[in-house]
């Protein structure tokens, strides 16, 4: 798997941890680019449909990075992403997606050096799950008449 | 007189509770048949698939399909059916979201296979016989439809004309959808039919007290208190994101909404929604004391998508 490139779907709060990239940026911290950053409102914003939506459509792992607890634009919705990432793992492996596919951290807009560290971290982790496929080996585990007749 | 209405009723991979369902409208059937023959009905009149087969296409006017697609007859059946009908429409959970048969998806077929037939406390079986598609006995060779490892919905496998969720389908519900058939009344193609278009919460008659949750408790664990959200007393209770049409029945009886009507409003996953609104009440300030809460939520897939799964984006286990 010495060639895998994992495909990351970064959902990034646009307060805190998009900032926090953009500073990471015009910092000029390297991080490895297989990261594809969406930015959102709000961490709280990110409906579990999207984190399930991401694995099915491609994604290797989903980020999600919000403000720390305390610090949210919008008073508490980062406690609501909190309060879901537990279940959302748990749910996860039920499907037989390692958890740690799926990530939480807390990114201030001062953090652009933590950014950069999250991110490969987080490359770090996945690549050595390897790619997860799930169109492909959800197509082979479905069975049609044709499959039974022959 | 104009010809009189024909209509088919099949059973895939159900219970047969949609059966009964149907026969709740009581002596209505015969209001019915006035003006509709009944034309296709194993579960209840003696119909043999040869009957089907030799109808020209198009000659059932309505079908109604209930059942998920879990095997090769289940499937064929109801291809031959999308022949021979004009209008088919999806009945009850199963055909329409997977329903029960559906959480097999968590399971590899393998080891359902073991557990129904050799490994449950109340199987003797020492010769370790399963089910094979092909067996031989003396009189020639016999067959039995070929198991999928994969629960599909019936729109999978054929286009469906329309949807009508529910587990199953309420009597009155189901009298209104005949009629609007009988009616020639029936909205656009693709429409759900026999139900809201909102969520359940919007029919029930507890109250939100905007409580969070400390704790969570199976419904079986205490008695809830009457008239109030049970999601806020910490029973998991999927309302808010299922379509309504039911009445809120179940929480007029005191159990939570198990989510049998299919996803509400534009949600693309019945279980994330529900998971997002379950997530977003709990009383945590920090991810360790959410994890601690959360513990006792026990088997959140087999909880959010009990109806769903073959409805869900993920769709089945599948082990890395």
């Amino acid at each position: 798997m010495s060639d895998f490139e994992p495909r990351i779907v970064a959902f990034l709060c646009s307060w805190c941890s998009y900032t926090g990239a953009d500073l990471a940026g015009t910092s000029r911290k390297k991080y490895r680019s297989n990261i594809i950053p969406i930015r959102v409102m709000c961490s709280g914003r990110v409906d579990p449909e999207w984190i399930l939506k991401a694995f099915r459509d491609g994604a290797d792992g989903v980020l999600v990075c919000g403000c720390h607890p305390g610090d949210c634009h919008y008073i508490n919705g980062n406690h609501k992403t909190l309060g879901r990432y537990p279940v959302v793992r748990r749910m996860l492996a039920q499907f037989g997606i390692h958890p740690d596919r799926y990530r939480l951290e807390w990114v201030s807009a001062a953090e652009g050096d933590r950014y950069a560290k999250v991110v490969d971290a987080m490359i770090d982790t996945v690549r050595a799950l390897g790619p997860l496929r799930w169109k492909d080996r959800l197509a082979a585990a479905t069975d049609t008449l044709a499959d039974a007749r022959s | 007189m104009a010809e009189k209405l024909r209509l088919g009723l099949y059973w895939a991979a159900s219970c047969g509770g949609c059966e009964i369902a149907v026969l709740e409208i009581g002596d209505r059937i015969l209001d019915l048949i006035q003006v509709a023959d009944i034309v296709f009905w194993p579960c209840v009149m003696d119909f043999k698939y040869d009957d089907v087969r030799a109808m020209p296409d198009g000659h059932i006017d309505v079908v109604l399909f209930n059942g998920a697609i879990r095997n090769s007859e289940n499937e064929s059946i109801a291809r031959l059916l999308r022949q021979k009908c004009k209008v088919l429409v999806a009945f009850g959970s199963c055909a329409v979201e997977g329903g029960i048969p559906a959480l097999a998806n968590l399971y590899a077929l393998q080891s359902l296979m073991a557990r129904a037939f050799t490994e449950s406390e109340s199987t003797v079986n020492p010769a370790g016989t399963v089910p094979a598609p092909g067996h031989h006995v003396p009189e020639g060779e016999i067959e039995l439809p070929v198991i999928y490892r994969t629960v599909r919905r019936l729109q999978d496998v054929v286009p469906v004309d329309y949807f009508m969720p529910g587990c199953p389908p309420t009597e009155k519900q189901i009298w209104a959808v005949l009629q609007a058939i009988v009616a020639g009344a029936l909205p656009p193609v693709g429409s759900h039919v026999g139900c809201g278009d909102r969520s359940v919460c919007d029919e029930c008659k507890r109250e939100k007290r905007q409580v969070r949750i400390e704790r969570f408790h199976r419904p079986h664990e205490i008695v809830p208190e009457e008239g109030w959200c049970l999601l806020e007393q910490g029973i998991v209770c999927m309302g808010s994101a299922t379509r309504s049409g039911c009445e809120a029945r179940c929480l007029d009886a005191n159990q939570p909404c198990r989510g049998c009507y299919g996803p509400a409003g534009r949600s693309m996953d019945q279980g994330a929604a529900t998971l997002s609104a379950v997530g977003s009440m709990i009383a945590a300030d920090s991810i360790e004391k959410a994890e601690q809460i959360l513990r006792d939520f026990v088997d959140p897939a087999g909880t959010v998508y009990r109806f769903g799964m073959s409805n869900s984006l993920l769709v089945r286990r599948l082990d890395e």
